[in-house]
């Protein structure tokens, strides 16, 4: 397959690194300023695909992927289209943008941005219905995670439930103040020198990110439940109930530990209801993932419950789930 | 064991055998993890006045009910506090028939102190933290317990900052059978009010 991978980040260069690997070219990639399109060639006559070392070096040297205008790398001529530009909220834009300008082009999309399926999932399969191109949006939940597509296999109309643990810094915070006694404050600052918690934490500490990929899961259940789209429920983060961790005080921890429990900050999602917030769990319990691991708990009708832990971020294991999106596809 | 009470005991004890049987015949897809009619083993404590009768008294309702007595264990030597002699009595019985004879023997006016393997009395872990003291713990606790759907067993608290910053205290309540989410709605609505925050158990996912 073709790839146009718009947004060059740590998720977008990993794309372009591994695409090869599994048998993809990306023929354009763009990030919000400069773009860089395949002429069809690498110039010895092989390849169609850009040249991705010359990509990756061009955004780490003069932070940009290449000469072009980034419209023309929507414009180019790709069979997938891979949207891992900033989530952003409420219009969910330039992302929604990108998609749509794909799907009208009759192109398939794969989304490692959460804004579109999290905040306008009703416009999107609309956009799909009037499609040949398909939306996959496997890397917007837990990273490498199969949890879109577990869903999708055992078919949402047989999952009565989502949850599990979808922030992997909220949980190297928690982890670490239970492990050693310590104040959210003094953890956090750990946390961001090492680089697991970002400058700005809010949107891992107050539980936005974990509550929208409980908004995606509870679309993919409400939708994927639904006889007809039109009577689906369509959940948006503002229809999510949401608490942070940021004021939990480390004394939360130590009376949890002290009767064999801990502190998970855990996203729930039904095709009615998401709910993130700080939960009791068993301390040597499936949900108590340590450090910066994420785990998706499904609970289904016929084949009980499924766990699937593994790495909830990072570049190449979030290109993993694109890839994977990528080949579903083919 | 007086024999009315063990006839009765058998009668129903043949009526409720044939139950499962049926079920398992019907296979029915949709039993699937759906509630198990299948009797299993039940155990009560209860306190007995001492007096003549008594321990009959107890019996019969668990028979009645649709209980199958298995073993009764009457301490007689070993009063409680309060001069009663403790009691722990087996049996086999549905879920659903279980609660119905914990509720006839509290009808009978017998004090259950516990039941359940599957316990009456279910039990909630959470955590509440928050300015507790200033906002009157003692108040929110007996907020908690005015609740119709739990009590309170165990409460510690932890304030290492002295009394007027953040506190937290770790409950353990009893909830009635079947109402743990609704005694936990009871505790949010409570903490809500005086800006304290739960951190609650993640309700039948304790596995």
């Amino acid at each position: 397959m073709k790839l146009a991978v718009i947004g060059a980040g740590a998720v977008g260069r990993s794309v372009v690194e591994l695409a090869g690997e599994h048998g993809h070219e990306v023929v354009a990639v763009a990030d919000s300023s400069s773009a860089v399109v395949s002429d069809g060639t690498d110039g010895s006559g092989g390849a169609v695909g850009v040249d991705a070392d010359a990509v990756v070096a061009r955004k780490a040297e003069r932070g940009i992927v290449g000469d072009g205008d980034p419209a023309e790398a929507l414009a180019a001529d790709y069979d997938v289209l891979v949207e891992a530009t900033p989530t952003t909220l409420g219009d969910a834009e330039p992302g929604f943008s990108h998609v749509r300008t794909a799907l009208e082009r009759d192109r398939h999309v794969v989304l490692a941005n959460k804004g579109p399926v999290a905040e306008r999932y009703g416009d999107l399969r609309a956009l799909a219905a009037d499609s040949d191109g398909d939306v996959r949006f496997e890397a917007t939940v837990g990273g490498a995670i199969p949890a879109v597509s577990t869903v999708e296999d055992i078919e949402p109309s047989h999952v009565t439930a989502v949850r599990g643990v979808l922030n992997g810094t909220a949980n190297f915070i928690l982890t670490r103040m239970a492990a050693e006694g310590l104040d959210y404050d003094h953890v956090l600052s750990e946390a961001q020198d090492l680089g697991v918690a970002e400058a700005d934490p809010s949107f891992d500490v107050d539980g936005t990110d974990a509550a929208l990929k409980c908004v995606v899961l509870a679309n993919v259940l409400s939708f994927g439940a639904a006889d007809d789209p039109a009577d689906a429920r369509e959940f948006t983060l503002a229809d999510a109930s949401v608490e942070g961790i940021r004021d939990v005080p480390g004394s939360v921890l130590r009376l949890a530990a002290e009767d064999g429990r801990t502190v998970r900050l855990i996203g729930e999602a039904t095709g009615e209801t998401v709910r993130v917030a700080p939960r009791l769990v068993p301390e040597n319990g499936t949900l108590a993932v340590s450090g910066t691991q994420n785990i998706v708990q499904i609970e289904t009708t016929h084949a009980g419950r499924l766990n699937i832990s593994g790495r909830g971020a990072g570049g190449p294991e979030t290109a993993s789930a694109i890839l994977g999106d990528v080949g579903r596809l083919g | 064991m007086p024999d009315g009470s063990s006839e009765r005991g058998d009668r129903v004890s043949d009526a409720r055998d044939g139950a499962p049987e049926e079920a398992a015949d019907a296979a029915d897809p949709a039993a699937d993890g759906g509630h198990d009619p299948a009797p299993s083993t039940h155990t009560v404590r209860l306190e007995l006045v001492d007096e003549p009768g008594q321990l009959l008294a107890a019996l019969q309702p668990i028979a009645n009910n649709g209980g199958n007595l298995l073993s009764i264990y009457h301490e007689r030597g070993n009063k409680t506090p309060r001069g009663r002699i403790p009691v722990e009595v087996d049996f086999e019985a549905t879920t659903e028939r279980f609660e119905g004879i914990v509720e006839a023997l509290r009808e009978e006016g017998i004090t259950v102190m516990q039941a359940g393997t599957e316990r009456y009395a279910e039990e909630i872990t959470l955590v509440l933290f928050g300015h507790l003291i200033d906002t009157d713990l003692s108040d929110t606790l007996s907020r908690i317990e005015a609740s119709a759907s739990a009590s309170v067993a165990d409460v510690s608290l932890a304030a290492p900052q002295g009394t007027e910053e953040v506190s937290s205290a770790r409950l353990r309540l009893e909830a009635r059978s079947g109402e743990t989410s609704e005694a936990i709605a009871a505790v949010r609505e409570i903490a809500d009010e005086k800006e304290l925050r739960v951190v609650a158990p993640l309700v039948g996912v304790e596995a």
